[in-house]
């Protein structure tokens, strides 16, 4: 064959395929790998190695007898084959005539919900497959919810193993109905319902006899002709979160990242968030020679008219239209880790190249995701999706992820939440609002600074944070060190615990909730303190190791000191100063530290007490030691 | 406005990611294994980092049994002043002379795995690119782009972290890794056509042209030097060429006449045997041999 001439038109072609990601969701037995072995099959991307591996595995582990058990193909992992299950977010590949798709093969029973999550996050469209023996599921519900939770606009309903109702059409109607009571509900209005059997191919990529009365399309077909949403869209405002600052010499200053929505050109003017300033487009630089315009998608390389201050994390916008910048929002948060949500812990939070410490609060409800309840919820689970307060610790740009009319804004209004201690991905999430307080509170610019206030007490500020379990003897050093302290002439300030839970914070408890609140407030005022130059001194159990980075993190590096009094719990509850301990081994105290609540101890404290070995008095001098070898 | 297309987008989505893991990462590293993904890996890079130089270092993990035409390619390429290539081999693997003729298995788990484990640790790499892509294989069709290492550089395909829009974590505690995957979302035949319309230069290994081989076990085997121990075997030349390069003695070849990039995809077109087929590395312990490998370690 003529190869040359052939393979030219052939590649010309594939050029101008558009690329379509979708997601498959369904329950366990609902036949969603048999479904894309089906596809994979069909549109021939199985090769004969693979199909022989396929017969040989069939034979050993298959649930189809003579036939090839396509699932075996998909289920990647050993514990997927050998449970028939599929336990993790899969992508495969494959192209028909008019598209190339990338699928996110998800697994559907509850417990991995989140893997479904994070396919959707980046699918244009979602394939639900429902049994047609069991009908629309809990699961179905669930799905729908969440893939239209996550921006998805398109819907497929796969009713599968038609083969196994000898292709009743009143079965499927009835399944389409009870579908559509459900799209209506949640405002699903783009989808449709398709009657497939993966086992023997009908209706996936073509037609067979037995199911005539199909006057809809394929699945093929839908997904060849369903609207693409970056080309459905209606024009947007450009934005560029700055990914890295390309400087290879002193006379370049590029501004690399992927434009998240819009087209910019030189000369376009341009606002540099979070600081506003205005600028024009220089150049757009790519290894491909300068570009006279930029589109949504690319990553690129943009050169600025002004010497501007911008950075990772800042924004490049339109400057006519720019994106709005806020620290406090209302957001819906899935959580996707076994240890629960703690409200008022720090959190990292993650949106396009933004990375802040945000606390999240009490849900103000939780999404029962088979009714759609509202249900009160102190905290959020495993897999449960809430509504709540986000606060981050500065502003950030953002757009809120939900978009009338066009596809999500998923650059800016989509984040992740890593948990500080285990660096875990814990959550994701997707920003509502800012809420109108945080638009409105401005800090004061103070014309005394902090180093006036510390020059003026002839010394450097800092921070004693004092901790360990109750008893250990916190309170008896810090009084100690104190009184050394101001003999020397130092200006300090001691907070205790119990004494601040007498007035600041009488209104807390002893939840965690209540003790991570606690700590926040003491490590603000310890802020406030030290900025009026103080050597501030606090006494508190302070068991979590999350809050005490919390209260590091609010104070300029080096000034945080964490005291670590280091007393075996079977010593303070030998000393027992208070008959706390006692009490709570009586059951009358709850939730406390060390006899049903956790201490998480300092692992780099800068200063470590043995009180097994040091008496209070020597304990202080090593202390006040400490501390003059940090001026 | 122009639309984006297929590949505009998957070359756009790498260098997103490339970027992600510098700005992140504290020591990246890339992986460099002079295949055709490492070239269009190499090839993104530059253009990511344009027209500054690349922000990391290059890694080869050699087994000294590679075909000769690669080690020339890899030293053209080390040859660039704006590129950094380091060269490790394992010193246990030299000592006790382990190669794929003798020592099967042990072979890849001393050189690659254990290897690249060495290296990693030696220069405290703390983000290493690799070529892999999701459609090459089962457990790969499973993994992260950024696929989180303990410190023992164990992968535990249970405990990935969740990876939403192109949002990465890249977080991780001293002595642990990722292993960072900008081909992820690429096909053969996309890498095939990027080569094509980027002409970037590949080993010309890929490309069909006589060589003395001799077949065993159903593998058609490059005598690509006298280390090749012979039994009996007569060696012929053959008009052969491979779609994936490893170990020369590992490293099936298949028939062909595709002297092109144009002919090779032709003949990927009609082709009826996926590009691993060739490789005897992901023979030894059946259908769940990579995932295993990598749970140990291997890239």
């Amino acid at each position: 064959m003529n190869a040359s001439a052939d393979i030219s038109a052939w590649l010309a072609e594939q050029e101008s395929k558009e690329l379509l990601r979708f997601i498959t969701c369904g329950s366990v037995d609902d036949g969603k790998s048999t479904l894309i072995g089906r596809l994979l099959y069909d549109t021939r991307q199985l090769f004969d190695d693979q199909l022989a591996a396929l017969e040989a595995d069939s034979k050993r582990h298959g649930t189809q007898g003579e036939k090839m058990d396509f699932a075996l193909l998909v289920d990647g992992l050993s514990a997927e084959r050998e449970q028939g299950i599929t336990i993790d977010v899969a992508y495969r590949f494959f192209a028909s005539d008019k598209r190339k798709y990338i699928v996110a093969d998800t697994p559907g029973h509850e417990q991995y919900t989140r893997n479904m999550v994070t396919g959707a996050s980046t699918a244009d469209l979602a394939v639900l497959l429902v049994d047609a023996r069991k009908g629309v599921l809990t699961q179905t519900r669930r799905h729908s919810y969440l893939a239209q939770l996550m921006g998805i606009r398109h819907f497929v309903l796969a009713v599968t193993k038609m083969d196994l109702v000898d292709y009743d059409q009143a079965a499927f109607d009835a399944i389409s109905a009870d579908y559509r009571a459900f799209a209506d509900q949640i405002g699903i209005a783009d989808w449709v319902a398709i009657p497939v059997s993966g086992l023997t191919g009908e209706n996936v990529a073509a037609r067979g006899a037995a199911m005539g009365w199909h006057d809809g399309p394929t699945l093929l077909e839908q997904l060849d002709t369903v609207p693409l949403d970056a080309a459905a869209d209606a024009p947007k405002s450009f934005r560029m979160p700055v990914q890295w600052v390309n400087r290879p010499n002193q006379d370049f200053r590029g501004f690399s990242g992927q434009i998240a929505s819009g087209a910019i050109g030189p000369g376009a003017e341009v606002r540099v968030l979070p600081s506003g300033r205005v600028t024009r487009v220089e150049r757009i630089i790519t290894a491909d020679g300068d570009l006279d315009e930029a589109a949504a998608g690319q990553s690129v390389t943009l050169t600025l008219a002004d010497q501007v201050d911008c950075s990772r994390g800042d924004v490049i916008a339109a400057a006519g239209d720019p994106p709005q910048a806020a620290d406090q929002f209302e957001a819906t948060i899935v959580w996707m880790a076994d240890d629960e949500l703690v409200p008022g812990r720090g959190y990292w939070l993650k949106l396009g190249t933004q990375m802040v410490t945000a606390t999240v609060q009490q849900p103000k409800y939780e999404v029962n995701v088979n009714t759609l309840e509202h249900l009160a919820a102190p905290s959020l689970q495993l897999n449960s999706i809430g509504i709540a307060e986000i606060a981050t610790d500065r502003e950030i740009v953002f757009e809120p992820y939900a978009a009338e009319g066009s596809s999500p804004n998923r650059a800016l209004g989509g984040f992740i939440l890593i948990d500080k201690l285990t660096n875990a991905t814990v959550a994701c999430g997707m920003l509502h609002f800012a809420l109108r307080r945080s638009l409105n509170i401005h800090r004061q610019h103070l014309d005394v600074s902090r180093e006036t206030h510390a020059a003026l007490k002839g010394q450097k500020p800092a921070v004693l944070w004092f901790t360990g379990l109750s008893g250990a003897g916190k309170s008896t050093i810090a009084n100690l060190v104190e009184k050394k302290l101001v003999a020397s002439g130092r200006h300090t300030f001691l907070l205790d615990g119990d004494n601040v839970r007498h007035g600041l914070n009488r209104d807390l408890g002893f939840t965690e909730t209540d003790r991570i609140e606690n700590i926040r407030r003491v490590g603000e005022v310890a802020r406030l303190m030290a900025d009026s130059g103080l050597i501030v001194l606090t006494a508190f159990i302070s068991p979590f190791c999350a809050e005490r980075e919390m209260v590091r993190a609010m104070l300029p590096e080096g000034e945080f000191i964490e005291v670590f009094v280091d007393t075996p719990l079977a010593e303070a509850e030998k000393r027992d100063a208070k008959g706390l301990y006692a009490k709570a081994r009586a059951g009358e105290l709850k939730n406390f530290t060390g006899i049903d609540s956790p201490y998480e101890a300092p692992e780099a404290p800068e200063i470590r007490i043995d009180t097994t070995q040091l008496t209070a008095e020597q304990a202080a001098e090593a202390i006040v030691e400490e501390l003059a070898k940090r001026r | 406005m122009r639309q984006l297309t297929h590949l505009d987008r998957l070359e756009a989505e790498s260098i997103h990611i490339l970027r992600e893991t510098v700005a992140e990462a504290d020591r990246p590293v890339m992986l460099y294994s002079i295949g055709k993904d490492s070239s269009v890996m190499l090839h993104l890079a530059k253009k990511a980092f344009f027209p500054g130089p690349l922000p990391f270092p290059l890694l080869h993990v050699d087994t000294t049994w590679k075909f000769r035409e690669m080690y020339a390619a890899r030293d053209k390429v080390a040859a660039d002043p704006a590129i950094r290539l380091i060269v490790y081999t394992n010193p246990e693997a030299v000592t006790q002379g382990i190669n794929p003729f003798d020592h099967g298995p042990l072979h890849t788990d001393m050189w690659k795995t254990e290897g690249l484990k060495q290296a990693l640790d030696q220069h405290g790499f703390d983000a290493a690119f690799g070529g892999a892509r999701r459609d090459e294989e089962k457990s790969r069709a499973k993994e992260r782009i950024f696929s989180f290492r303990d410190r023992n550089h164990r992968w535990d395909p249970k405990r990935q972290r969740p990876e939403l829009w192109a949002l990465y974590n890249v977080r991780k505690a001293k002595g642990e890794s990722i292993r960072v995957f900008p081909l992820s979302n690429w096909t053969e035949l996309d890498v095939w056509q990027y080569i094509l319309r980027e002409k970037i230069e590949i080993v010309p290994l890929y490309f069909a042209a006589e060589r003395p081989t001799v077949t065993r076990d159903g593998l058609i085997l490059m005598v690509d030097d006298d280390r090749f121990p012979l039994d009996r075997e007569k060696v012929e030349m053959r008009r052969v060429r491979f779609r994936t390069l490893g170990c020369y003695p590992l490293s099936g070849a298949i028939e062909s006449e595709a002297a092109s990039v144009e002919a090779i995809i032709a003949e990927m077109l009609v082709s009826t045997s996926s590009e691993r087929e060739g490789r005897a590395i992901d023979r030894d312990g059946g259908s769940a041999s990579m995932e295993k490998k990598k749970q140990e370690g291997y890239f």
